[in-house]
Protein backbone atom coordinates (compact mmCIF):
# COMPACT_ATOMS: atom_id res chain seq x y z
CA UNK A 1 0.00 0.00 0.00
CA UNK A 2 2.74 2.44 1.05
CA UNK A 3 6.28 2.90 -0.07
CA UNK A 4 7.03 -0.42 1.10
CA UNK A 5 9.65 0.25 3.91
CA UNK A 6 11.97 -3.38 4.38
CA UNK A 7 9.88 -4.22 8.15
CA UNK A 8 6.45 -3.66 6.86
CA UNK A 9 5.81 -6.41 4.48
CA UNK A 10 7.67 -9.14 6.39
CA UNK A 11 5.68 -8.41 9.49
CA UNK A 12 2.51 -7.94 7.15
CA UNK A 13 3.48 -11.79 5.80
CA UNK A 14 4.33 -13.51 8.91
CA UNK A 15 1.10 -12.49 10.34
CA UNK A 16 -0.57 -13.25 7.05
CA UNK A 17 0.85 -16.68 7.29
CA UNK A 18 -0.05 -17.41 10.78
CA UNK A 19 -3.44 -16.56 9.80
CA UNK A 20 -3.48 -19.00 7.40
CA UNK A 21 -1.90 -21.59 9.37
CA UNK A 22 -4.45 -21.35 12.31
CA UNK A 23 -7.28 -20.76 9.85
CA UNK A 24 -6.15 -23.80 7.90
CA UNK A 25 -6.97 -26.39 11.26
CA UNK A 26 -10.36 -26.58 12.24
CA UNK A 27 -11.77 -25.98 8.16
CA UNK A 28 -10.35 -29.59 7.40
CA UNK A 29 -11.10 -30.95 10.59
CA UNK A 30 -14.85 -30.54 10.27
CA UNK A 31 -14.79 -32.68 6.91
CA UNK A 32 -13.41 -35.57 8.89
CA UNK A 33 -16.49 -37.57 8.43
CA UNK A 34 -14.97 -41.20 6.74
CA UNK A 35 -11.70 -40.84 8.10
CA UNK A 36 -13.04 -41.21 11.88
CA UNK A 37 -14.33 -44.31 10.83
CA UNK A 38 -11.55 -45.83 9.50
CA UNK A 39 -9.62 -44.51 12.77
CA UNK A 40 -12.46 -47.20 14.48
CA UNK A 41 -11.70 -50.32 12.66
CA UNK A 42 -8.29 -49.49 12.48
CA UNK A 43 -8.03 -49.10 16.72
CA UNK A 44 -10.25 -52.64 16.04
CA UNK A 45 -7.52 -54.16 14.07
CA UNK A 46 -4.82 -52.98 16.41
CA UNK A 47 -6.05 -55.06 19.32
CA UNK A 48 -5.15 -58.12 18.81
CA UNK A 49 -2.10 -58.01 17.27
CA UNK A 50 -0.56 -55.43 20.19
CA UNK A 51 -1.47 -57.98 22.98
CA UNK A 52 0.20 -60.51 21.36
CA UNK A 53 3.56 -58.96 19.69
CA UNK A 54 4.18 -57.58 23.41
CA UNK A 55 3.79 -61.15 24.92
CA UNK A 56 6.18 -62.54 21.89
CA UNK A 57 9.24 -60.02 22.80
CA UNK A 58 9.02 -60.45 26.16
CA UNK A 59 9.42 -63.94 25.88
CA UNK A 60 11.71 -63.60 23.06
CA UNK A 61 14.00 -61.64 25.05
CA UNK A 62 13.34 -63.79 28.44
CA UNK A 63 14.77 -66.57 26.47
CA UNK A 64 17.22 -64.93 24.75
CA UNK A 65 18.68 -63.72 28.30
CA UNK A 66 18.39 -67.35 29.25
CA UNK A 67 20.54 -68.49 26.67
CA UNK A 68 23.15 -65.46 27.58
CA UNK A 69 22.87 -66.04 30.91
CA UNK A 70 22.42 -69.53 31.34
CA UNK A 71 19.73 -69.21 33.90
CA UNK A 72 17.63 -72.50 32.82
CA UNK A 73 13.83 -71.12 32.37
CA UNK A 74 13.78 -68.58 35.09
CA UNK A 75 14.28 -65.25 32.74
CA UNK A 76 11.52 -66.81 29.94
CA UNK A 77 8.72 -66.81 33.09
CA UNK A 78 9.51 -63.98 34.57
CA UNK A 79 9.75 -61.97 31.28
CA UNK A 80 6.40 -63.87 30.31
CA UNK A 81 4.47 -62.25 32.88
CA UNK A 82 6.19 -58.81 32.26
CA UNK A 83 5.42 -59.26 28.35
CA UNK A 84 1.91 -60.15 29.19
CA UNK A 85 1.46 -57.10 31.51
CA UNK A 86 2.89 -54.82 28.75
CA UNK A 87 0.19 -56.40 26.40
CA UNK A 88 -2.48 -55.97 28.73
CA UNK A 89 -1.50 -52.26 28.71
CA UNK A 90 -0.98 -51.57 25.26
CA UNK A 91 -4.67 -53.23 24.90
CA UNK A 92 -5.79 -51.20 27.17
CA UNK A 93 -4.10 -47.86 26.23
CA UNK A 94 -5.34 -48.17 22.42
CA UNK A 95 -9.14 -49.44 24.08
CA UNK A 96 -9.61 -46.33 26.33
CA UNK A 97 -8.17 -43.84 23.39
CA UNK A 98 -5.02 -43.03 25.73
CA UNK A 99 -2.66 -44.18 22.54
CA UNK A 100 0.41 -45.59 23.01
CA UNK A 101 2.57 -43.08 25.23
CA UNK A 102 2.64 -43.78 29.14
CA UNK A 103 1.19 -42.61 32.46
CA UNK A 104 -2.45 -43.48 32.82
CA UNK A 105 -4.25 -40.39 31.47
CA UNK A 106 -4.99 -38.78 28.39
CA UNK A 107 -2.56 -37.09 26.90
CA UNK A 108 -4.41 -36.32 23.64
CA UNK A 109 -5.94 -32.86 24.93
CA UNK A 110 -2.05 -31.82 25.98
CA UNK A 111 -1.05 -32.91 22.81
CA UNK A 112 -2.99 -30.48 20.62
CA UNK A 113 -2.24 -27.48 23.31
CA UNK A 114 0.90 -27.71 22.73
CA UNK A 115 0.32 -27.65 19.23
CA UNK A 116 -1.59 -24.24 19.77
CA UNK A 117 1.26 -23.02 21.87
CA UNK A 118 3.87 -23.66 19.28
CA UNK A 119 1.34 -21.70 16.65
CA UNK A 120 1.06 -19.50 18.89
CA UNK A 121 4.48 -18.50 19.41
CA UNK A 122 6.26 -18.00 16.69
CA UNK A 123 10.05 -19.57 16.28
CA UNK A 124 8.82 -22.03 19.13
CA UNK A 125 9.42 -25.47 18.01
CA UNK A 126 9.46 -24.42 14.61
CA UNK A 127 12.65 -23.27 14.74
CA UNK A 128 14.74 -26.24 14.67
CA UNK B 1 -1.50 -74.16 -7.66
CA UNK B 2 -3.72 -76.41 -5.06
CA UNK B 3 -1.52 -74.86 -2.16
CA UNK B 4 -2.68 -71.65 -0.78
CA UNK B 5 0.22 -70.56 0.13
CA UNK B 6 1.88 -71.20 -2.93
CA UNK B 7 1.38 -68.07 -3.69
CA UNK B 8 3.69 -66.62 -1.47
CA UNK B 9 6.62 -68.43 -2.91
CA UNK B 10 9.82 -66.06 -3.59
CA UNK B 11 11.09 -66.94 -6.95
CA UNK B 12 14.51 -65.73 -7.80
CA UNK B 13 14.21 -64.29 -11.00
CA UNK B 14 17.85 -62.94 -11.92
CA UNK B 15 20.22 -65.28 -9.70
CA UNK B 16 22.78 -62.69 -7.70
CA UNK B 17 25.52 -63.92 -5.38
CA UNK B 18 27.66 -61.38 -3.61
CA UNK B 19 29.95 -62.78 -0.86
CA UNK B 20 28.34 -65.48 -0.29
CA UNK B 21 24.98 -64.10 0.25
CA UNK B 22 21.94 -64.92 -2.26
CA UNK B 23 20.73 -61.18 -3.13
CA UNK B 24 18.65 -62.83 -6.01
CA UNK B 25 16.19 -60.06 -8.00
CA UNK B 26 13.22 -62.13 -6.66
CA UNK B 27 9.63 -61.82 -7.87
CA UNK B 28 9.14 -60.00 -4.31
CA UNK B 29 11.76 -57.53 -6.12
CA UNK B 30 10.46 -57.17 -9.40
CA UNK B 31 6.72 -56.32 -7.24
CA UNK B 32 8.46 -53.26 -5.04
CA UNK B 33 10.51 -52.02 -8.32
CA UNK B 34 7.04 -52.07 -10.00
CA UNK B 35 5.13 -50.36 -7.04
CA UNK B 36 7.90 -47.48 -6.40
CA UNK B 37 7.21 -47.32 -10.71
CA UNK B 38 3.63 -46.93 -10.41
CA UNK B 39 3.63 -44.53 -7.62
CA UNK B 40 5.93 -42.18 -9.45
CA UNK B 41 4.08 -42.64 -12.33
CA UNK B 42 1.12 -41.65 -10.84
CA UNK B 43 1.93 -38.66 -8.93
CA UNK B 44 4.21 -37.20 -11.53
CA UNK B 45 2.31 -38.09 -14.68
CA UNK B 46 -1.47 -36.94 -12.64
CA UNK B 47 0.37 -33.85 -11.56
CA UNK B 48 1.97 -32.72 -15.11
CA UNK B 49 -0.67 -30.41 -15.72
CA UNK B 50 -0.48 -28.59 -12.81
CA UNK B 51 -4.42 -27.49 -13.41
CA UNK B 52 -5.80 -24.61 -11.09
CA UNK B 53 -9.05 -26.41 -11.50
CA UNK B 54 -7.55 -30.73 -11.57
CA UNK B 55 -8.85 -33.35 -13.47
CA UNK B 56 -9.54 -36.66 -12.71
CA UNK B 57 -6.16 -37.84 -12.47
CA UNK B 58 -4.41 -34.50 -10.43
CA UNK B 59 -7.71 -34.65 -7.97
CA UNK B 60 -6.48 -38.39 -7.02
CA UNK B 61 -2.79 -37.12 -6.39
CA UNK B 62 -4.53 -34.08 -4.43
CA UNK B 63 -6.48 -36.34 -2.27
CA UNK B 64 -4.26 -38.50 -1.40
CA UNK B 65 -1.69 -35.72 -0.39
CA UNK B 66 -3.66 -33.85 1.40
CA UNK B 67 -5.17 -37.19 3.09
CA UNK B 68 -1.73 -38.02 4.60
CA UNK B 69 -0.97 -34.35 5.37
CA UNK B 70 -4.44 -34.35 7.44
CA UNK B 71 -3.17 -37.23 9.35
CA UNK B 72 -0.26 -35.73 9.94
CA UNK B 73 -1.59 -32.73 11.05
CA UNK B 74 -4.02 -34.73 13.75
CA UNK B 75 -1.92 -36.87 15.03
CA UNK B 76 1.53 -35.28 15.19
CA UNK B 77 0.76 -31.58 15.00
CA UNK B 78 2.98 -28.40 12.77
CA UNK B 79 5.65 -30.09 13.58
CA UNK B 80 5.16 -33.30 11.87
CA UNK B 81 5.76 -31.42 8.94
CA UNK B 82 9.28 -32.23 8.23
CA UNK B 83 8.38 -35.83 8.92
CA UNK B 84 5.73 -35.37 5.81
CA UNK B 85 8.36 -37.15 2.71
CA UNK B 86 8.95 -40.20 4.99
CA UNK B 87 5.17 -41.05 5.73
CA UNK B 88 3.89 -39.88 2.44
CA UNK B 89 6.53 -42.88 0.74
CA UNK B 90 5.62 -45.19 3.46
CA UNK B 91 1.75 -45.07 3.03
CA UNK B 92 2.30 -45.14 -0.82
CA UNK B 93 4.86 -47.94 -0.81
CA UNK B 94 2.10 -49.91 0.93
CA UNK B 95 -0.87 -48.72 -0.25
CA UNK B 96 0.55 -49.42 -3.98
CA UNK B 97 2.02 -53.12 -2.92
CA UNK B 98 -1.37 -53.94 -1.02
CA UNK B 99 -3.78 -52.92 -4.14
CA UNK B 100 -1.19 -54.52 -6.74
CA UNK B 101 -0.87 -57.84 -4.86
CA UNK B 102 -4.47 -57.98 -5.54
CA UNK B 103 -4.00 -57.80 -9.44
CA UNK B 104 -3.95 -61.62 -10.31
CA UNK B 105 -1.37 -63.99 -10.56
CA UNK B 106 0.52 -60.98 -9.18
CA UNK B 107 2.72 -60.81 -5.78
CA UNK B 108 1.92 -59.45 -2.46
CA UNK B 109 5.88 -58.29 -0.76
CA UNK B 110 3.46 -57.05 2.55
CA UNK B 111 2.67 -60.97 3.43
CA UNK B 112 6.57 -61.33 3.93
CA UNK B 113 7.03 -60.54 7.72
CA UNK B 114 10.81 -59.36 6.49
CA UNK B 115 9.57 -56.63 4.36
CA UNK B 116 7.21 -55.56 7.16
CA UNK B 117 9.25 -55.74 9.94
CA UNK B 118 12.07 -53.78 8.05
CA UNK B 119 9.77 -51.15 7.53
CA UNK B 120 8.90 -51.36 11.00
CA UNK B 121 12.16 -51.34 12.35
CA UNK B 122 12.84 -47.94 10.33
CA UNK B 123 10.02 -46.20 11.88
CA UNK B 124 10.98 -47.73 15.22
CA UNK B 125 14.79 -47.11 15.03
CA UNK B 126 14.21 -43.36 13.64
CA UNK B 127 11.40 -42.37 15.85
CA UNK B 128 13.37 -43.57 18.89
CA UNK B 129 16.72 -41.46 17.60
CA UNK B 130 14.38 -38.66 17.02
CA UNK B 131 13.05 -38.55 20.53
CA UNK B 132 16.91 -39.01 21.50
CA UNK B 133 17.72 -36.05 19.93
CA UNK B 134 15.31 -33.36 20.75
CA UNK B 135 15.13 -34.93 24.13
CA UNK B 136 17.97 -36.41 24.99
CA UNK B 137 18.28 -38.17 28.22
CA UNK B 138 14.90 -37.01 29.36
CA UNK B 139 13.60 -39.42 26.76
CA UNK B 140 14.60 -41.95 29.24
CA UNK B 141 11.87 -40.55 31.57
CA UNK B 142 9.73 -42.09 28.80
CA UNK B 143 9.76 -45.39 30.34
CA UNK B 144 8.78 -44.13 33.70
CA UNK B 145 5.20 -43.38 34.38
CA UNK B 146 3.58 -40.35 35.97
CA UNK B 147 2.17 -40.64 39.16
CA UNK B 148 2.89 -44.07 40.25
CA UNK B 149 4.74 -44.83 43.79
CA UNK B 150 8.09 -45.67 44.07
CA UNK B 151 7.26 -49.60 45.16
CA UNK B 152 5.85 -49.76 41.95
CA UNK B 153 8.47 -48.59 39.74
CA UNK B 154 10.81 -51.81 39.67
CA UNK B 155 7.26 -53.72 37.89
CA UNK B 156 6.28 -50.94 35.84
CA UNK B 157 9.17 -49.94 34.28
CA UNK B 158 10.40 -53.34 32.86
CA UNK B 159 6.55 -53.55 31.27
CA UNK B 160 6.69 -49.42 29.96
CA UNK B 161 9.95 -50.98 28.05
CA UNK B 162 8.73 -53.74 26.79
CA UNK B 163 5.63 -52.22 25.46
CA UNK B 164 7.72 -49.87 24.15
CA UNK B 165 9.32 -52.49 22.55
CA UNK B 166 6.73 -54.38 21.02
CA UNK B 167 5.89 -51.25 18.74
CA UNK B 168 8.02 -52.75 15.60
CA UNK B 169 6.68 -55.71 15.96
CA UNK B 170 2.98 -54.85 15.90
CA UNK B 171 3.21 -52.83 13.46
CA UNK B 172 5.17 -55.74 11.46
CA UNK B 173 2.64 -58.39 12.56
CA UNK B 174 -0.42 -56.53 12.00
CA UNK B 175 0.36 -56.01 8.35
CA UNK B 176 2.11 -59.08 7.21
CA UNK B 177 -0.78 -60.94 9.19
CA UNK B 178 -3.95 -59.05 7.59
CA UNK B 179 -2.88 -59.69 4.03
CA UNK B 180 -1.08 -63.36 4.43
CA UNK B 181 -4.74 -64.30 6.02
CA UNK B 182 -6.92 -62.52 3.29
CA UNK B 183 -4.82 -63.99 0.69
CA UNK B 184 -4.54 -67.60 1.94
CA UNK B 185 -8.31 -67.27 2.78
CA UNK B 186 -9.33 -66.51 -1.00
CA UNK B 187 -7.33 -69.15 -2.32
CA UNK B 188 -8.97 -71.47 -0.06
CA UNK B 189 -12.31 -70.56 -1.01
CA UNK B 190 -11.31 -70.17 -4.74
CA UNK B 191 -10.23 -73.62 -4.73
CA UNK B 192 -13.67 -75.25 -3.65
CA UNK B 193 -15.28 -73.11 -5.93
CA UNK B 194 -14.58 -75.88 -9.33
CA UNK B 195 -14.65 -79.44 -7.02
CA UNK B 196 -18.12 -78.42 -6.05
CA UNK B 197 -19.50 -78.39 -9.22
CA UNK B 198 -21.90 -75.90 -11.00
CA UNK B 199 -24.48 -76.25 -8.32
CA UNK B 200 -22.76 -76.02 -5.15
CA UNK B 201 -19.51 -74.01 -6.56
CA UNK B 202 -21.62 -70.56 -6.38
CA UNK B 203 -22.00 -70.43 -3.02
CA UNK B 204 -17.65 -70.37 -2.46
CA UNK B 205 -17.74 -68.40 -5.10
CA UNK B 206 -19.69 -65.46 -3.92
CA UNK B 207 -17.43 -65.86 -0.73
CA UNK B 208 -14.82 -64.80 -2.63
CA UNK B 209 -16.70 -62.05 -4.57
CA UNK B 210 -17.15 -60.97 -0.84
CA UNK B 211 -13.56 -61.09 0.48
CA UNK B 212 -12.20 -59.56 -2.92
CA UNK B 213 -14.04 -56.63 -1.69
CA UNK B 214 -13.04 -56.86 1.95
CA UNK B 215 -9.43 -57.27 0.49
CA UNK B 216 -9.48 -54.20 -0.87
CA UNK B 217 -10.63 -52.70 2.34
CA UNK B 218 -8.08 -54.68 4.24
CA UNK B 219 -5.34 -53.24 1.61
CA UNK B 220 -6.50 -49.38 2.57
CA UNK B 221 -6.79 -50.09 5.92
CA UNK B 222 -3.39 -51.86 6.66
CA UNK B 223 -1.93 -49.10 4.78
CA UNK B 224 -3.51 -46.36 6.44
CA UNK B 225 -2.94 -48.28 10.03
CA UNK B 226 0.49 -48.33 9.35
CA UNK B 227 1.08 -44.18 8.56
CA UNK B 228 -1.62 -43.44 11.61
CA UNK B 229 0.99 -45.93 13.85
CA UNK B 230 3.96 -44.01 12.46
CA UNK B 231 2.56 -40.38 13.61
CA UNK B 232 1.45 -41.71 17.17
CA UNK B 233 4.92 -43.11 17.59
CA UNK B 234 6.10 -39.79 16.17
CA UNK B 235 4.10 -37.57 18.06
CA UNK B 236 4.98 -39.35 21.17
CA UNK B 237 8.86 -38.85 20.41
CA UNK B 238 8.47 -35.31 19.62
CA UNK B 239 5.80 -33.99 22.52
CA UNK B 240 6.96 -36.07 25.39
CA UNK B 241 3.83 -36.47 27.62
CA UNK B 242 5.01 -35.65 31.31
Amino acid sequence: MSEGTSPEPTDDFDARLKNAREGRRPSEAETDGPTTSAQGIGTALRLGTELVAALAVGVGIGHALDIWLETGPWMMIVFFFLGSGAGALNVYRVASGIGLSPGYRRPTVKGNEDEDEDGGKPGNGSSV
Amino acid sequence: MANPLSQFEIKPLIPIEIAGIDASFTNSSLMMVLTVTAVTAFLTLSMRGRALVPGRWQALAEVTYEFVANMIRDNVGSEGRRYFPFIFSLFMFILFGNLMGMIPFSFTFTSHIIVTFGMAIVVFLGVTLIGFIRHGAKFLGYFVPSGVPVVMMPMLVPIEILSYLSRPVSLAIRLFANMTAGHTMMKVFAAFIIPLGFLGGWAPLAVDVALTGFEFIIAFLQAYVFAVLTCIYLNDAIHLHH
